[in-house]
């Protein structure tokens, strides 16, 4: 197909705005977290560490941020665990509802938040769980099992079960097996789900509102601390450090699978 | 898969021959421990086996695409089931290079499956099971990957090695040749039933049949009208190729010999011998084979369209039943 010279110019400007529509704004809190100016405003006043240094102090924040950390390598651990283990029950066994728990467990990621905070929510005050750190932990979980489950899967579904009956044939019992034979399998691909889980956890804010009662995970204390106008720069700088626990995971999962792609086809 | 009924001697070549979907796989891997069979047993030296996981079977596998595990070196493969099995250290190292060395793959242990050829991966898959000494060996169509002079080179050296181990080995295939060549003894199966069981040259000479006549061999039927005609009796016959003989349409025929006049519809020409396809005046077809000793492939394929008078012995004459052995049963 060949586009006109205009259509061309045309396409290329509307990509370039769109571009910048998404980036320019989180381009402008990196920049403001380094803005010596006390408001967010255009050109930046100076530069300055000052923020960061507010930041590390502000014992909210502080708590917010170990807070986020802890329920997100807690959510990434459990998931870790339950999503490894539906995908060897989905992919090397045959039982009545196989494929029916594959939907199950993707079902989650694509419930809209605000419902699974709700029935969450509502759940656990009928059984009587208090709202908290433990909470917010189960709730993250229920999503972030789907990265690691469909890592797992994918990975499981290239590589032939016969490597199975190989270490079975040679005398390894199952769990034998999976330590020498499925694990190092799959070990790349679980820890590029674990990363991309972490990073969901992380940043997740409706499902956290619903689950979290008064704990303040780090995007809780940034959305109640944005309206405070002397807060500002300060949310700036835990923007900056919500964005690099975000992107840094991501990024180096997507390394880790496209590279695997060439180490699986170099097994 | 019914009524399989099965017993394979100690150290036996045995094969199990036999078109995809007939059940020789499904029953190797049931031998395995791989699948669990609905009804009946498997005895291993008498003691019941059937309800056993593969790694608690003393039968090893070499699995048809080999199976070698891609993470591992060519060492730790063939160590694997020594590892397992805890080994010490020393003997492992003993036994891999022992087993290498078999397989003509010595100084091999740190390659990596990637690194090796198809018939080095057969080697190693080779070894990887026998390093064990199992009671019995399981071999799933293993030269299948190979190409023809590999195959064939394959064949002979794991027939060497069988002999030189005396382990008792258990050989799916689908290549007729190829089980008649190595085997003892072998089984044909045909849509998850037993057709016949014997030594090589009992189930080529003496098919028992119609299945076994055309699977293991050229089919050739004599039946109806044909059978009536030519041999003087009601049924189903077979006779094989090579045992019959071209001759000129008013040559003098013995006593015990059978005649069935005809033409020559097509002459197939495969080097050391000529494929003559006959079409009979009673109604039939025969495959004829006869070696090219004098002549040239000029002079066979001026053959076509010739009246010819095909003569054979009685005795090779066989009589098969129609349909499946279990079915009659």
């Amino acid at each position: 197909m060949t586009i006109g010279r205009g259509t061309r110019l045309a396409l290329t400007v509307a990509a370039a705005a769109i571009l910048a529509f998404v980036y320019l704004p989180i381009a402008l809190i990196v920049v403001y977290a380094f803005n010596s100016g006390t408001t967010p405003s255009w050109p930046p006043v100076g530069f300055t560490l000052h923020w960061f240094e507010e930041a590390i102090r502000n014992t909210g924040l502080q708590q917010a941020f170990l807070t986020s950390m802890a329920a997100a390598l807690a959510a990434t651990i459990i998931a870790l665990v339950l999503g490894t283990l539906a995908s060897l029950a989905v992919s090397r066994y045959r039982f009545f509802g196989r494929d029916a728990i594959s939907l199950i467990v993707i079902f989650p990621i694509a419930l809209p938040g605000i419902v699974t905070g709700m029935a969450l929510s509502s759940t656990f005050s009928q059984v009587g769980i208090p709202l908290g750190f433990l909470t917010i932990i189960i709730g993250h979980a229920t999503f972030c099992i789907v990265l690691v489950y469909n890592n797992a899967i994918a990975r499981l579904r290239q590589t032939s079960a016969t490597f199975e009956e190989a270490s079975a044939d040679l005398g390894a019992d199952s769990w034998t097996t999976f330590r020498y034979i499925t694990f190092p399998n799959l070990r790349s691909a679980l820890l590029a789900g674990a990363l991309l889980a972490f990073a969901l956890s992380f940043d997740e804010v409706i499902v956290t509102i619903f689950t979290a009662g008064g704990v303040k995970t780090l995007p809780i204390w940034i959305f109640q601390s944005f309206r405070l106008a002397n807060q500002v720069p300060v949310v700036n700088v835990a923007g900056l450090f919500a964005i690099l626990l975000s992107v840094i995971p991501v990024y180096v999962a997507t390394r880790i699978t496209s590279s695997t792609g060439v180490a699986g086809s170099r097994v | 898969m019914a009524g399989i009924d099965l017993e394979v001697m100690d150290g036996e070549f045995f094969s199990m021959l036999g078109p995809s979907g007939s059940g020789k796989t499904t029953t190797l891997r049931m031998i395995a421990g791989f699948e669990l069979p609905t009804a009946g047993r498997i005895l291993l030296h008498g003691e019941d086996v059937s309800h056993r996981p593969p790694f608690e079977r003393d039968v090893n596998t070499v699995f048809q695409d080999y199976a070698l595990f891609p993470h591992m070196t060519v060492g730790q493969n063939v160590g694997y089931g020594l590892m397992i099995r805890k080994v010490p250290r020393q003997e492992l190292d003993l036994r891999v290079g022992e087993a290498l060395d078999m397989v003509r793959l010595s100084g091999y242990e740190q390659r990596k499956p990637s690194q090796l050829s198809g018939g080095q991966r057969q080697r190693v898959a080779l070894a990887r099971a026998l390093v064990n000494r199992p009671r019995v060996l399981l071999l799933d169509e293993p030269l299948g990957a190979l190409d023809l002079k590999l195959r064939e080179e394959m064949q002979i050296e794991l027939k060497a090695i069988q002999q030189e181990v005396g382990i008792t080995f258990i050989y799916v295939t689908h290549d007729q040749e190829e089980a008649l060549t190595m085997s003892d003894r072998l089984a044909v199966f045909n849509q998850g039933r037993l057709e016949q069981i014997g030594a090589p040259a009992d189930v080529y000479e003496r098919p028992i049949t119609r299945f076994v006549a055309g699977f293991v061999g050229i089919s050739n039927l004599l039946t109806g009208d044909a059978a009536r005609s030519i041999i003087g009796q009601e049924g189903t016959f077979t006779v094989r190729p090579e045992k019959i003989h071209l001759a000129a349409p008013d040559a003098p025929v013995g006593e015990d010999e059978i005649t069935a006049s005809g033409r020559i519809r097509e002459v197939v020409y495969v080097g050391p011998d000529t494929r003559y396809i006959v079409l009979l005046d009673a109604g039939s077809e025969l495959v004829v084979t006869q070696q090219n000793l004098a002549t040239s492939s000029t002079d066979v394929l001026a053959a076509r369209g010739n009246a010819v008078r095909l003569v054979w012995k009685r005795q090779h004459v066989l009589p098969i039943k129609d349909g499946s052995r279990t079915e009659e049963s």
